[in-house]
């Protein structure tokens, strides 16, 4: 498995970032004007393509259900979002900010906890020698490549014989595990985290949990935002395990609520309006973090890569 | 995983050779920091424990059982029935078709897809392009739409009556049952191709310049640089990327699902996760953890064998 092998063979590697490249500005004036208008062309065309399904997402969430079908749909008629949104808030004792905030809670505490465990464990298996370390490294990785929608059923299986199914902790509770976030951790702590620097805390009396928490997480920001945001995607976009488990409407994280409400639009047509005005407010959370953290997780992204 | 996985018997054959030599004091003094090492170690390894290998031993457990029937109204009870189950994941049409249908779905959409995205990378790491900025957040985008969000959306947009392109989806059925697969595709090339090309775009960032340039003064164009030398330093990355796309191809279930209140042309075996989630809410839980098992092991070949295959090309 060359790409996920943990040698520290070339330490520092990925972590550089982009700097070095800026000697290659002056080369930038002999490229023939033919391939760069090409270039443009090629990633205008795909501009497009990647961002008119959103627009028309935020031009059909702001149009009452009269003008939806009656006017250009890919531009705003009578501009009534905020109605929209008020009117979506309202429907059934606001269940769609239940959903938000549920998958805020699973989603955030679940993606917090689990970086946290899962940047421990790689820190330890990095940075400690201790008999069986590359068998749990081993196994974890094994993790990486188990499909998590594999785990899904007998998870449910296992819930319903300690009747925990239908609860939030039954969605939550797996949704710490992160094996990718230990290899990351574990790849980063090596290459970023210098032993002299954990001797000289050792010397000055701080104990191995502390000096961790204090000095080690510090050198390691990169990759555990890295981290968080990848599990904080892949818990807001799981489908099946919430799926497999939850009954209870007010349980339901957004994708699962916006699902059930979308399979209903034939019986009830007032949910199309809200479907598609949930989608569009559903998306943004995560835009909004992706841009917030993006200087961090750029860094940590190219020290998992490139290994 | 071969190299690693050697290693792993190499440290569990040396761990026990020094349990049996050696009385556990001894070792104790070997190992620094025992209690820091297990403070670190077991919050994962118990959760680890307890959602991923005891699910995982509990699946196969539950796929060696049979329900028996004492008579037609008594109580019905799990005996071992061997692989009873297995027999019949094995004569199952469906669950095969399913199986066909998503390998023959990412023998197309999982090389476009990541051709799209190197092509991408390499534009952004090329000096041809301005506004990077702008494209590379514009392209990854999607990627903070869930699964079935995207779903939902593209299912409008290719309704004949509903999108804002009728004058397309009038004349072309995107949810006929010719073309579901492929419009099922689209989403998910639409949803993958900006994260793939940032994973790409980032081991491109973290080749040394000076090779590029030594390239240059000997004449090499961009593409020549591309393919000569960017390609061949990146692979790894290309390969990561593979895998997760094989894997999550096998593992197709939000979108189909999404896709079934669109068109009628998506069974409830339409996908493998489909089939398993069918079958359990019959309930057949034995059959359906039968499916699962069948369906994380041919999942672990399948991205194991890549792997082995990529790796002898590299080498040669």
């Amino acid at each position: 498995m060359s790409t996920m092998k943990t040698d520290s063979a070339r330490p520092g590697r990925g972590i550089r970032p982009a700097q070095s490249k800026t000697p290659k500005a002056p080369l930038a004036q002999r490229e023939s004007p033919l391939a760069r208008g090409g270039a443009l062309i090629v990633m205008g065309v795909f501009t497009l393509y990647f961002l008119v399904p959103i627009w028309w997402l935020l031009v059909a969430a702001s149009k009452n259900r009269s003008q939806f079908n009656s006017t250009n749909p890919l531009w705003f008629a009578d501009f009534s979002l905020f109605e929209n949104i008020g009117n979506l808030v309202a429907y059934r004792d606001g269940v769609y900010l239940k959903w938000m905030l549920n998958s805020a809670l699973y989603a955030g505490g679940g993606a917090l906890i689990g970086t946290i465990i899962a940047g421990m464990c790689g820190y330890a298996l990095a940075k400690y020698n201790f008999p069986g370390r590359e068998l749990i490294f081993n196994v974890v990785l094994g993790g990486v490549l188990v499909p998590a929608t594999a785990l899904a059923l007998p998870l449910f299986l296992i819930f319903s014989q300690i009747s925990l199914t239908n609860t939030f902790w039954s969605v939550f509770l797996p949704s710490l595990v992160s094996p990718f976030g230990v290899y990351l951790a574990r790849i980063y702590a090596s290459a970023s985290v210098p032993d002299e620097l954990i001797e000289a805390a050792r010397l000055d009396g701080a104990g191995e949990v502390r000096t961790f928490f204090t000095v080690s997480v510090r050198m390691m920001v990169p990759a555990l935002v890295t981290v968080f945001l990848f599990q904080f995607v892949a818990i807001w976009n799981n489908f099946f395990l919430p799926l497999i488990m939850l009954r209870d409407e007010t349980l339901f994280p957004v994708t699962l609520g916006l699902y059930a409400w979308n399979s209903q639009v034939n019986q009830i047509p007032v949910l199309r309006d809200y479907v598609l005005i949930g989608a569009l407010l559903s998306i943004i959370p995560l835009i909004i973090i992706f841009l917030l953290l993006q200087r961090f997780w750029r860094n940590g992204l190219s020290a998992g890569s490139v290994k | 995983m071969s190299a690693s996985a050697a290693l792993s018997t190499d440290a569990q054959g040396s761990a026990a050779r020094t349990s049996r030599l050696r009385k556990p004091r001894v070792q104790k003094v070997r190992v620094a920091h025992k209690g820091a090492i297990l403070a670190f170690v077991l919050p994962f390894g118990v959760l680890f424990g307890l959602f991923y290998l005891v699910p995982i031993g509990y699946a196969i457990y539950e796929s060696l059982l049979v329900i028996k029937r004492e008579g037609t109204f008594g109580a019905a009870t799990e005996v071992f029935g061997g692989f009873t189950q297995y027999v019949l994941v094995f004569q199952n049409g469906p669950f095969w078709q399913s199986i066909g249908r998503v390998l023959m779905f990412g023998v197309v959409q999982v090389p476009i897809m990541l051709g799209l995205a190197l092509l991408f990378a390499l534009l952004l790491d090329s000096p041809l392009l301005r506004g990077k900025r702008f494209f590379r957040l514009a392209f990854f985008v999607p990627y903070a739409v869930p699964g079935v969000i995207a779903a939902i959306m593209w299912g409008y947009l290719y309704s004949p009556n509903l999108s804002p392109f009728s004058a397309v989806t009038e004349n072309i059925n995107f949810l006929s049952a010719d073309l579901v697969l492929w419009a099922i595709a689209n989403v998910v090339t639409w949803v993958y191709v900006g994260y793939n090309m940032l994973i790409i775009y980032s081991a491109l960032l973290a080749i040394p310049t000076e090779l590029y340039e030594a390239a240059r003064l000997d004449g090499a164009g961009q593409l020549r640089i591309a393919w000569s030398v960017k390609i061949p330093l990146i692979m790894p990355a290309i390969v990561l990327t593979a895998i997760f796309s094989i894997i999550g191809t096998l593992q197709l279930l939000a979108e189909p699902q999404v896709f079934r209140s669109f068109s009628s042309a998506v069974t409830s075996t339409f996908t493998p996760n489909l089939t398993v989630y069918t079958t359990s809410s019959i309930p057949n839980v034995n059959l359906a953890a039968a499916f699962s098992v069948v369906l994380a092991v041919a999942t672990f070949i399948l991205s194991f064998t890549f792997l082995k295959f990529t790796q002898r090309k590299e080498a040669k």
